[in-house]
């Protein structure tokens, strides 16, 4: 296959893929807005949104204030911010038609047709009218794309390079929806002793961590899950536990790391030895990591270092497979 | 001027006359009785209907073209759709057969004429064409003089515009407008075409025996293997496209898709000891038919234009050497240059010993004194064609144009008169069109396609059928407002 087509297939994927994300994270701070509690923790809520995106600045230089509208107005529509909705899908849709006699029909008119509809849901002012109904279409745009694509593609490289994308993303995408606790308060107040006392006016650590960590767990559709698994009260490490290392939750670090290792040991070629080599380093630190361990030298020093590792490993295929510098 | 020639309706006072609530089934011609009645059963809300539906496949398809420098209203930038028309132009089978031997003898001429001119330059030599006509002009490539093509193809595929005007027994003629043997483009609309109105209206192919084109991406793979390098079991074919911002990248991804070959850009390609190999993720591999969608200005920015990124440096060398076949071959245009059209008969007679079986339009070469004379002294009733223009693009249609058009011309054909051809305004024929105040004439062309290796020349019956949807206007460019229409050959 052209290295330029799995470069296309790839990038396809992560835009689809960040999409998708970015509607999860978006939901679960507007479901979240809508609960009484203070202005400041709202705010804290977006702000934190806007941190792990890595957009506080560009944000701020556009809008100023952190305003719940404009914020999501932000991340779904605006232009000049490449992670937003309309970008990601944009994107998406270009990649695809870059490459779209390698995809099937379907694959390429679900693309098509998605950039085609958001924009006139846009206009429509669906986005406006049930923001959440909104998100919940970007999702299932995705679901329906990802279907699709396994359903109707013949199982080559073109797949396999398709799928990288997707779980590489994800991988990026979850790591940061975790860190989101780092970004949105202090570390100490989740982590370390907790030195606030319960007051009439602010809701108890309890439930705080109930709230927050139950929202993390819908945003990528883990609550249930996280009953099932555990069959207990939700609790940080075990949130943690369950997002980070379980192989069987489909959006945890380990299954998207598994993915990942899977479908680039199938299109290894005579230069990917070392990126491989790393995927796999990735893969059992995860298989034989410990929550306890991780929660012990920090989360965010956890998912930082995890976030690096991942991007090394984009730079690598992308080395290898994607944009091979040798003529 | 008088009525055009309709292609549907024997008598138009200025009106079709399917659009009559009576029609006279005689006032019809007989290939086109059965969807004459047919249409009368349909009524305009439900053509309405489909013509929205076309409209909405086409555009989730992606079946667009690019315009540059335009933007839509839903961010989508620059993409557009080319009109379907719902109803098909269609071709008695008697008709179809003539024409396309008249296309074969007219490709197999063309062929023969390119091989010469970059060798013995018999022609020349025989005093059939000026020899300074072709040696001096632009399209002429020296550096394809004594280089060896398979089978002695130089065009693979071609595309030769065809008009039908009204003749004195109300038959019609059909004329060659011209060759197009450069990068035709345009065939996937023929299929798509086709498609759609099959989806849309699948009664009339069960009322009618029409000839099916849908094998077209299988003769061209076939042709493109046949002229692949010799010694070469297994080629390795691609497409060549400029990129997804070209006006016809659709055609080129479509292409690429139907014979199941890679579409590559001049990024994806490099060269390396002779051989041309385009990057992929288990490295390099080597190709061996470049189906080039990329005009040759930019094919090697080392041989040609050194701004082009479109392209792949050293690819001429490899070309010349043999070790790769380019479709179409570098300097066809020597041979479809506006200035070389009217000696087309002319090659027919001294290659193939044949008389022509279609026609030219009689064309004035404005480079010839005598002709200039004529041409400026009935600039109103004429039109005037840059020699190298195309797309509808630098022409004046003289009876269509104001005053000041037409001076502007004449100064321009006093200035450079080897600039520029005229010919006759031919009245193109019409075609019952669906238009929004309902069924109306519209004049249409013609663009077959036909595909030539050293084993022979092949065409799929039919074509693609443009169509000028402003009333009155002849000119069919999709750039400039023109539609498309299914085409059918009808067996009788």
């Amino acid at each position: 296959m052209l290295s330029r087509t799995a470069d296309h297939l790839f990038w396809m994927a992560r835009y689809m893929e960040r999409a998708e994300n970015t509607a999860r994270m978006l939901d679960v701070n507007y479901q979240t807005s809508l609960l009484p509690q203070s202005a400041t923790t709202a705010e804290e809520g977006w702000r934190g949104l806007l941190s792990i995106s890595e957009l506080t600045g560009l944000y701020s230089q556009r809008y100023g204030q952190v305003q719940p509208r404009e914020v999501m107005e932000f991340m779904v529509r605006d232009e000049s911010n490449l992670s937003s909705i309309w970008c990601c899908l944009r994107a998406a849709r270009e990649n695809a038609r870059a490459v779209r006699g390698t995809l099937t029909t379907e694959v390429w008119e679900t693309q098509n047709q998605t950039w085609l509809e958001f924009n006139r849901l846009l206009k429509d002012g669906a986005f406006e009218r049930d923001p959440g109904a909104f998100f919940e279409w970007v999702k299932f745009r995705s679901h329906l794309s990802r279907g699709v694509t396994v359903g109707t593609m013949l199982m080559d490289e073109a797949l396999h390079f398709i799928r990288i994308g997707t779980f590489l993303e994800r991988a990026d995408n979850t790591a940061r929806l975790l860190d989101v606790k780092y970004h949105a308060l202090t570390a100490h107040e989740f982590f370390g002793p907790v030195g606030v006392t319960a007051s009439p006016t602010r809701a108890t650590p309890l439930e705080v961590d109930f709230y927050h960590w139950s929202a993390i767990l819908r945003s990528v559709s883990g609550f249930e899950i996280y009953r099932k698994v555990y069959r207990n009260v939700i609790r940080p490490e075990r949130v943690a536990e369950l997002l980070i290392l379980r192989p069987d939750m489909p959006r945890s670090l380990a299954a998207s790391v598994n993915e990942v290792v899977a479908n680039l040991q199938l299109v290894a070629n005579q230069d990917s030895g070392e990126t491989l080599r790393r995927a796999g380093r990735l893969k059992a630190d995860l298989q034989y990591g410990r929550i306890d361990e991780i929660l012990a030298t920090g989360l965010h020093a956890f998912l930082t270092q995890f976030l690096d590792r991942v991007n090394d490993l984009g730079a690598g295929i992308s080395r290898d497979f994607l944009v091979p510098m040798a003529a | 001027m008088k009525h055009a020639f309709d292609e549907m309706c024997l008598d138009l006072n200025g009106d079709c006359a399917v659009s009559a609530e009576a029609t006279a089934p005689a006032a019809v011609r007989a290939h086109y009785r059965t969807y004459a009645r047919w249409l009368q059963g349909q009524s305009a809300s439900l053509m309405r209907a489909r013509r929205e539906e076309a409209e909405m496949i086409f555009r989730r398809v992606g079946i667009t073209f690019a315009v540059y420098g335009a933007k839509d209203e839903d961010g989508s930038g620059t993409e557009r759709l080319i009109p379907f028309d719902l109803i098909p132009r269609a071709i008695p089978r008697q008709e179809w057969n003539r024409m396309a031997a008249g296309l074969r003898q007219r490709v197999t001429a063309l062929n023969r004429f390119i091989e010469d001119i970059y060798h013995g330059q018999e022609i020349l030599k025989a005093d059939v064409i000026p020899s300074e006509m072709i040696l001096r002009n632009a399209q002429y490539r020296p550096e394809m003089a004594g280089v060896q093509v398979p089978g002695g193809i130089y065009s693979h595929i071609s595309g030769i515009d065809i008009v039908r005007a009204g003749n004195a027994d109300g038959s019609g003629t059909y004329y060659v407008l011209e060759d197009n043997l450069r990068v035709p483009s345009g065939v996937s609309y023929m299929l798509e075409n086709r498609k759609m109105m099959m989806r849309l209206f699948p009664e009339l192919f069960s009322l009618h025996r029409i000839a099916p084109v849908a094998h077209y991406p299988d003769l061209l793979l076939e042709t493109l293997r046949a002229v692949a390098p010799p010694a070469i079991n297994e080629p390795v074919v691609v497409v060549l496209t400029p990129g997804m911002y070209n006006s016809a990248y659709f055609e080129h991804a479509f292409l690429a898709q139907q014979m199941g070959v890679e579409l590559v850009e001049g990024q994806d390609l490099f060269v390396r000891d002779d051989f041309v190999y385009m990057r992929t993720t288990q490295g390099p591999r080597r190709v061996d038919v470049i189906y080039r969608r990329v005009d040759d200005d930019f094919l090697d920015p080392k041989a040609f234009r050194a701004d082009s990124t479109l392209g792949c440096a050293g690819l001429l060398d490899v070309y010349r050497r043999g070790n790769v076949t380019l479709c179409n071959a570098i300097g066809t245009g020597i041979a479809d240059d506006k200035s070389i059209y009217p000696f087309v008969p002319k090659m027919i007679e001294f290659y193939l010993g044949e008389t022509p079986i279609l026609q030219n339009v009689p064309t004035w070469l404005c480079r010839e004194p005598d002709d200039l004379a004529y041409v400026l002294d009935h600039l109103p009733e004429l039109v005037v064609k840059e020699v190298h223009g195309a797309g509808g693009y630098g022409m004046l249609v003289g009876p269509a144009a104001s005053r000041a058009e037409i001076e502007h011309f004449r100064g321009l054909l006093r200035a450079h008169p080897t600039n520029y051809i005229a010919q006759p305004t031919l009245s193109l024929s019409t075609c019952p069109t669906f238009v929004d105040s309902g069924i109306a004439p519209r004049h249409i062309d013609l663009r077959p396609y036909v595909l030539s290796s050293g084993k022979g020349v092949q065409t799929v019956p039919g074509g693609l059928t443009r169509v000028a949807l402003k009333q009155g206007s002849l000119v069919v460019n999709s750039s400039q407002g023109g539609g498309t229409k299914d085409t059918w050959v009808v067996e009788e």
